[in-house]
């Protein structure tokens, strides 16, 4: 219980931000780079164990639209709806990824099954446009005067406790399973998966156990960005695209430390902004221009983030501690 | 039989001869080089720019500008090796693919500062052809040939020259063939450049069908990386017949349903192939 105190001391202090009274734009951004780093979080669940996915997208949309659709149509609230959006997520990938664990795609061919069942999604969606207003995206109804609680429409306050919440479940998510057996089985499992089958390990539970929480936080992400933009579509919810921001994302910060993904996060949410003011909206390319340079760098000369910078630095004190504790 | 649908049957082996050139690119420089190119419908979309400018912007004729985008891409590709890809080649697969992947952003990026996001068309059109019922668009019939011609030069490269031989070699024998006195890292030059030239020839018989514009690439890219991996990665044969076999998928399956519809199909078809036969349809 001990090791949660600071942990919780530190996200109530995060929550009590708003009393500062920051300006609008600053919460605005603060609470895309916490839902931003939900999905890269969730993301990097599986990215750690080799099950490199290109169709996170996917189940950031299918939340997101599940949640609308019904908020719009039958007027289920979203604090339903993002639950019914999040098992429909998790379904999808159990559904995809149950026969690719079990029939054994691994390495290239599980990244490409990922993406062509992300570009499914997309053109879904797109396909849908009766209802989902296809490429033009769609908006969640407004709420009548009064029922913004209801309606998960509230200001960016509200919004920041949300995601914050949803950011330290993941986290607190990250903690339980590196505690876990299965942390340990799927190490085993991205090292030699016939040799962990051998000693036991049931490849297949693993393997789906892992992707049932990674997709479980991608789609809240996707859910609650939806809902705090208030917009819909595709591309920024679905497809090649956004699956690779989020992995990039991830990348950057690195993906197998706990908070690799949240500084990723923060990394390209700050560079987009950055460039943004800095460079102004004419010079749309130049974001993604940068972003993709400071993937290839990262892979030439991080490939395991910038909390693996700091890994490497601690490392060599761990093993002094141990070397002491064993002559002592 | 309808001849509407053999229309379509037409176009979807028409189209298939268009997805064939990148796939072959792609499957050369992964059977070889052994890294995926996630970047490479937009060395493609590169191309098209290239042409673009060269006969709208600077008035060169239509052939020059061909003709210059085949040495660009192939410079491009080598640039890619020389640049991202030698660098990483003991790296995990996965660094691999996505340093290509930060490839792509750059590209993109670049194109739409350069060039912004407004879609730019080379205004070429050939007149549609009748062939017995069938109406045959005559951009696309020359595309299919032109691909089809390329495709020959390549097998024909690889058949009866001498690098052409090493490059066949190596792509199967990755350990053995330093012994024999072959350079990898020449033939991994230039099998990235022949790869890049693909790419540049691909672009020439896509821009005169489709508009370019930066995100253009994502719009065949993802198709081609299945059709390669359907056909067995590394497997060019392979890779040239699940081209068409995509290619019909996608022009019946929007012949019965919406161009929606059909890559739907054509995607899960893909997946559907990866569990049932991941080592490709037409591995032996």
């Amino acid at each position: 219980m001990k090791d949660y105190i600071l942990p919780a001391v530190a996200l109530a202090a995060l929550m009590a931000l708003p009393l500062l009274s920051p300006p609008d734009y600053v919460m605005h951004v603060l609470i895309t780079m916490v839902l931003t780093a939900l999905a890269g979080t969730g993301w990097a669940m599986m990215g750690r164990y080799g099950l490199v996915s290109f169709g996170h997208g996917a189940f950031l949309g299918a939340a997101a639209y599940t949640m609308a659709i019904l908020w719009n149509s039958i007027g289920l609230t979203p604090w339903i709806g993002i639950p019914v959006g999040v098992v429909v997520a998790v379904l999808m990938g159990m559904l995809l990824g149950y026969p690719a664990f079990r029939l054994r795609v691994v390495g290239h061919y599980f990244a490409l099954v990922t993406l062509a069942a992300g570009e499914i999604v997309r053109i879904l969606i797109v396909a849908m446009r009766d209802i989902t207003g296809g490429s033009l995206g769609m908006t969640p109804a407004q709420a009548a005067p009064g029922g913004g609680f209801l309606a998960m429409q509230f200001d960016k306050t509200g919004f920041w406790w949300l995601s914050l919440v949803a950011w330290a479940a993941g986290l607190l998510a990250w903690r339980l399973l590196d505690r876990s057996m299965s942390s340990k089985a799927l190490a085993a499992i991205s090292e030699d998966e016939d040799a962990a089958a051998s000693i036991g390990i049931r490849v297949t539970r693993e393997k789906m156990k892992v992707t049932v929480i990674s997709v479980a936080l991608a789609a809240t992400a996707g859910a609650l960005t939806a809902q705090y933009r208030q917009y819909l579509n595709p591309e920024s919810l679905a497809g090649l695209g956004i699956s690779l921001q989020i992995v990039f994302g991830a990348i950057a910060g690195g993906m197998y430390a706990p908070f690799g993904p949240t500084i990723g996060a923060a990394i390209t949410i700050g560079l987009e902004e950055g460039l943004r003011i800095g460079f102004g909206t004419e010079f749309t390319g130049a974001a993604p221009l940068v972003y993709g340079l400071l993937l290839v760098l990262f892979m030439l000369f991080l490939p395991r983030g910038i909390a693996g910078m700091f890994e490497r630095r601690a490392k060599p004190a761990a093993a002094k501690k141990a070397v002491g504790e064993a002559t002592a | 039989m309808d001849p509407f649908f053999l229309e379509a049957l037409v176009n979807g082996i028409l189209l298939g001869g268009v997805f064939a050139l990148p796939a072959l690119g792609l499957n050369l420089v992964f059977g070889v080089v052994d890294v995926v190119w996630l970047c490479y419908a937009e060395l493609v979309m590169v191309g098209m720019y290239a042409v673009w400018f060269l006969y709208t912007q600077a008035g060169w004729p239509l052939w020059l500008a061909f003709a210059a985008c085949l040495p660009i891409i192939a410079v491009f590709g080598l640039l890619l090796h020389l640049l991202v890809v030698r660098p990483l080649l003991t790296s995990p697969p996965i660094n691999q693919v996505l340093a290509t992947g930060g490839v792509l952003f750059v590209l993109q990026g670049a194109a739409t500062l350069v060039f912004s996001t407004e879609f730019r068309s080379l205004g070429v059109d050939m007149p549609p052809m009748e062939v017995g019922e069938v109406f045959v668009s005559g951009t696309k019939l020359a595309a299919f040939c032109a691909a089809l011609l390329g495709a020959g030069v390549l097998w024909a490269f690889l058949k009866f020259t001498y690098v052409g031989t090493a490059i066949r070699a190596i792509a199967r024998d990755r350990e053995v063939m330093p012994l024999m006195g072959v350079d990898p890292r020449r033939i991994y030059l230039i099998a990235s450049a022949v790869g890049g030239a693909l790419a540049g020839l691909a672009a020439c018989l896509l821009v005169v069908q489709l508009d370019v514009h930066p995100f253009v690439g994502l719009s065949f890219g993802p198709i081609t990386f299945m059709i390669c991996v359907m056909g067995g990665l590394g497997n060019m044969l392979g890779g040239f017949l699940a081209a068409f076999l995509m290619g019909l998928i996608i022009s019946v399956g929007g012949f019965w349903g919406t161009t929606e519809f059909s890559y739907v199909i054509a995607f899960a078809f893909f997946i559907v192939t990866m569990f049932v036969r991941p080592q490709g349809l037409f591995a032996r």
